[in-house]
This record gives structure tokens, sequence and C-alpha cells, in this order.
């Protein structure tokens, strides 16, 4: 395996969708690449940072404000 | 950084649904025009619809109005809802088209050119670019929640085309299938597309890396 199909290849390794022999190909090459050891670190903290961008607004107050709740039902007020 | 074994649990769906008799009668209320259904509506699902735009864009003037345009579009189509899928689930797909739309308008700078992001590779299949190993000084950094706008901001200069699929499978959770749909691309596709954002991000995070440890 080169370092060009690992990183083809590496959201399959990551999310686990690779047959035994190509996930034991893939460990095979990180076991001998320092590289992709760090291209596969650096992806997968990328990955993280993006998926926590998806629980950012926890401390936003859950409740729709009450002046965009009376500009909504305004706004069907005015096309009706 | 927390590395996490499983795909993200998708945040659409709603945490609980009425019952589908009471929804029926619920919409019947809304297809009359009564006044009190329609704000229950806006203030019991606005919330969890609040929250997708607000994950999907990443800042609440945009979530607001995006609500908002939601919201009309809906009522606009109400009396042609026929309960063939719940009213959570139709609310929330003009939403995400919604947010879309808003996605492809905006950009916060030039768009790159995702061909110069992705890893180059030479003849024999080496990196051009040896990867550096990120400090756990530059992850901790990046989980900051002040850096997350750095983040935020690196996905607004990819390609649409590459930032609506970040947005709709890392951030908003949806599976590869339903980002395909809602794009209009195959799920095949889809996962392409999302590496090669994901590709490209890294990349401009570690130049980021690399130029704050030098």
């Amino acid at each position: 395996m080169t370092c060009r199909e690992f990183a083809e290849f590496l959201d399959s390794y990551l999310a686990g969708t690779l047959l035994s022999e190509e996930r034991q190909a893939f460990d095979r090459h990180l076991a001998v690449c320092s590289h992709c050891v760090a291209y596969l670190a650096s992806y997968r903290c990328t990955v993280d940072a993006c998926r926590d961008l998806g629980t950012e607004d926890e401390q936003l107050p859950p409740e729709v404000p009450d002046e965009l709740v009376r500009a909504i039902l305004g706004s069907r007020t005015d096309h009706e | 950084m927390t590395i996490k074994p499983n795909p993200p649990v998708p945040h659409a769906a709603p945490a609980k649904e009425p019952a589908e008799q009471d929804e029926q009668q619920f919409v019947a209320a809304l297809q009359r025009g009564d006044q009190d259904a329609f704000a229950t509506l806006v203030r019991e699902r606005g919330r969890t619809l609040l929250s997708t735009l607000r994950r999907m864009l990443g800042n609440e003037h945009d979530a607001r109005d995006c609500l908002q345009e939601t919201f009309l579009s809906a009522f606009r189509a109400l009396d042609g809802f026929e309960s063939k899928c719940r009213l959570g689930t139709w609310l929330h797909r003009i939403a995400v088209n919604t947010a879309l739309m808003k996605l492809r308008s905006r950009r916060s700078g030039p768009e790159v050119s995702i061909d110069e992001l992705v890893p180059r590779f030479s003849a024999d299949g080496h990196h051009e670019n040896a990867p550096i190993a990120w400090e756990d000084d530059s992850i901790e950094m990046l989980e900051r929640r002040e850096n997350r706008e750095l983040l935020r901001q690196a996905i607004d200069t990819l390609p649409a085309a590459y930032r609506e699929v970040v947005v709709l499978r890392d951030i908003e959770g949806l599976s590869t299938e339903e980002t395909g749909d809602l794009l209009g691309i195959t799920p095949n596709a889809a996962k392409i597309r999302l590496h090669r954002a994901r590709q490209a991000l890294r990349t401009m995070l570690d130049r980021h890396i690399r130029e704050s440890v030098s």
C-alpha cells in the first residue's frame, strides 16, 4: 500500500467499512509510515472538531425568542 | 482531543413526536387558519428548528432569518401537506433546504480551490509534503471555543458543494444517504465530497497550526 492509497480510503478506514484484508493492509502501512500516522491523527482531529461544531449551541436558550415568534406570526398575517 | 469511535447521533429527530391522531387534528387546525395552532407550531417546533439552523449556519442572525423563512415556506405549503410524513420531518426538511440556500449564498472571502488543498503525492505514491504530527497544544488550541470560529471560517471558504456536505454530515449528523438525497447526488458522491472536504479542512488547519508554532 502507498500513502496515496492510504489517503484515498482513509474515511472508509475510520468508518470501519473496509474488508478485513483491506484493514490489515492499512494497519501494516501504518506500522511503517510515520507520515500516514500523523496524517490519520490530524484528519481525525479535523473530523472531531467539525462534529464539535454541532454541539456548540447547547448553552444558548432553547426557546424561540418572543420577538422572533411575533415576527414569524406577523409575517404570516402579512402574506395572507 | 477526545476521539469519538462512533458516528455522531443525528440531531434531526425531535425528542418527542405527538401521537399521529393528535397531529392530524393539529394539522387540520393549521389548515383552517387557527391562530393559536400557528402560535403553538412556531413555539414548539421552532425550538428544534432553531437549534438545527444554529448548528448548520453557525451564527444566530442567519439562523433566525432562516427560521422565519422556514415558517413562511411552511405556511404557504400547509394546504398541500398530506400527512405522508410527520409534521416535524416535513418542517425539518424545509429548514435544512432553507439553510442550504443560505450556505450557498454566503462566503466569508474568496472561495478556495479544493484541488490545492487535498494532499499531493509523488509518482511512487509518497506524500509530496510530509505531514507533521499535531502536538497536544495545537489540538487543545483547536478545541477552544474561540478557535471554533477559525474552523467555521475555513468551512465557509470551501466551494459550496463541499461546504454543504460537511455541514450536513459532520455538523448536522445526517447519514450519507440523507445527505445525498438532500443534495441530489448519490450516496457515493456525497461520501467522496465529504472526504475531500475533510482533507481540505485538515490542510487549512494544518497551515494555521504550522504558522502558530513557527
